[in-house]
């Protein structure tokens, strides 16, 4: 497909990654967060790890909106439900995300709430105006990239005065969330960080200039990239030159989406729509101030928070799951204890399981056995022959003597 | 989330709707965020709607950086 594979040649891939391994300085140790899940999705699947050098390091950010969506407001959704009989929609990304008692929009579905998945804020509208007796709530998740669409839905059930269609606005924004990292870093609370891989398309909407501010305060570089692995190969290329030659620019690779001023149109929109939240709940970075949006006084009829008289609750994670460090980026996947034994993505606890961005899904997927200790023809050859009674030379069953695999042995877990 | 796709604008539809394809699929998707698109374009479709418009001597630049870095590379181990 016409500017997809290109950007997914693997001979151009190799290519790039040796440049990085020249150009690289060999006693320093790079750290690059790849903000967007988009990227660590990119990251795992195409194996862009593999191509770089030992001392070029990934540090997954929180760019994944379902694994920032704190468990108050998933339980705000399955109590509009449970308990007010509206037909609740919401992406696919949503429904499986880990809520109170065990419950998530999944599990309130079998239960008989009426919980819709949509591909469209559009479909929410159109559900809402082929039910005029119940009320249709679209429960609004994502990044600055989803949030147009939410506006335009809000602004077209306005313009027809439909009574019967609201929204739950769970939208987050970018720019807080990058600050938020550079904050803790200086706290130490966070991981330390020499430069950003950008916002693909979040960027295509608000441009490349409000980084600028990130390179210029924090001395941070930032190169905004495609989603493809050519595009993300090539921005770490960038970075690295940017830090060797100790520039701390905004950059962009992804020029063929990304202007600096960003869609004009979808700006205006937004801004007609929503204002900034006083202080919005992130999961893992806390409640930040001026972190997310809400539906402006003017378009009050459509807030299913205000139409509800809905009142948000924090509700701390799962001790276990290790997801609001994964999130600041200051531990892995294989760090947490959960990770592929109890937490899987058929049964996630954590929301970093969730989607197939989140930095434990991805991993899970696609990372997890290069983890796991491989038996290497070197160590085999190492191994005392078999001798005939051990076997005679068929492999031995799981729990047959002279196997180290017990019958009774819990399946093997690739982490510890 | 935020995954989108390149689609070709193979038809405008009245209300800022469109038909795009993608891989020999045709969908309709809105287009009320990018009114400048036309038939030809290709556009970044998120969600069912257009969020922007692809640039296609920009990729095309993007396509040859790398190619010249591939002849630099060969250069180098030559």
């Amino acid at each position: 497909m016409k500017y997809i594979d290109e950007f997914r040649d693997g001979d151009l891939a190799r290519h790039i990654a040796e440049r990085i391994a020249a150009e690289v300085k060999p006693d320093h140790q790079y750290r690059f967060m790849e903000f967007c899940g988009g990227h660590t999705h990119a990251i795992s699947r195409y194996g862009v790890l593999e191509l770089l050098p030992p001392n070029v390091r990934m540090i997954h950010g929180p760019g994944c909106p379902v694994c920032v969506l704190p468990i108050g407001r998933v339980d705000l959704a399955i109590e509009l439900a449970l308990q007010h009989d509206v037909i609740l929609c919401t992406y696919g990304d949503t429904m499986r995300v880990p809520a109170s008692g065990g419950l998530s929009l999944t599990k309130a579905k079998a239960r008989g709430g009426d919980i819709r998945m949509v591909y469209s804020a559009g479909d929410a509208l159109q559900l809402a105006r082929d039910n005029p007796e119940k009320q249709v709530v679209f429960f609004a998740i994502g990044f600055e990239t989803t949030t147009p669409p939410t506006a335009l839905v809000i602004r077209d059930a306005a313009h027809e005065g439909l009574k019967n269609f609201s929204v739950m606005c769970s939208h987050v924004l970018t720019p807080p969330a990058i600050r938020a990292i550079l904050d803790g870093a200086e706290a130490h609370e966070t991981a330390e960080i020499e430069g950003f891989v950008g916002p693909a398309h979040v960027s295509v909407v608000i441009g490349s200039d409000p980084y600028a501010k990130f390179a210029q305060e924090y001395k941070k570089p930032v190169v905004i990239a495609g989603f493809e692995p050519l595009d993300v190969l090539q921005a770490i290329l960038m970075l690295v030159r940017q830090v060797n030659e100790g520039r701390t620019e905004v950059e962009n690779e992804f020029t063929r989406a990304v202007t600096p001023q960003g869609n004009l149109n979808a700006q205006a929109v937004m801004d007609d729509v929503f204002e900034l939240r006083e202080a919005f709940e992130w999961r893992g970075l806390g409640t930040m101030p001026h972190s997310a949006l809400q539906i402006r006084e003017k378009y009050r009829a459509f807030d299913a928070e205000h139409r509800f008289g809905l009142g948000y609750r924090s509700v701390p994670d799962n001790k276990a799951c290790e997801c609001g460090a994964i999130l600041r980026g200051v531990k892995e996947p294989r760090d947490c204890k959960i990770f592929g034994t109890v937490c899987t993505p058929e049964n996630p606890i954590g929301s970093c399981m969730v989607s197939s961005e989140g930095a434990c899904a991805a991993h899970y997927t696609y990372g997890r056995f290069r983890d796991a200790q491989p038996v290497t023809p070197c160590a085999a050859s190492q191994l005392p022959p078999l001798s005939p009674a051990a076997g005679g030379g068929r492999h031995l069953r799981p729990g047959e003597a002279g196997s180290s695999v017990p019958l009774d042995g819990a399946p093997a877990v690739l982490e510890s | 989330m935020c995954l989108a796709i390149p689609a070709l604008l193979v038809e405008k539809r009245p209300n800022d709707q469109a038909l795009v394809e993608l891989g020999g699929i045709r969908k309709p998707v809105s287009i009320a965020l990018v009114p400048e698109a036309n038939v030809g374009d290709y556009v970044i479709v998120h969600v069912g709607h257009a969020i922007g418009v692809l640039d296609p001597d920009e990729a095309q630049k993007t396509l040859a950086m790398f190619a010249e870095m591939q002849s630099r590379t060969a250069e180098v181990l030559s």
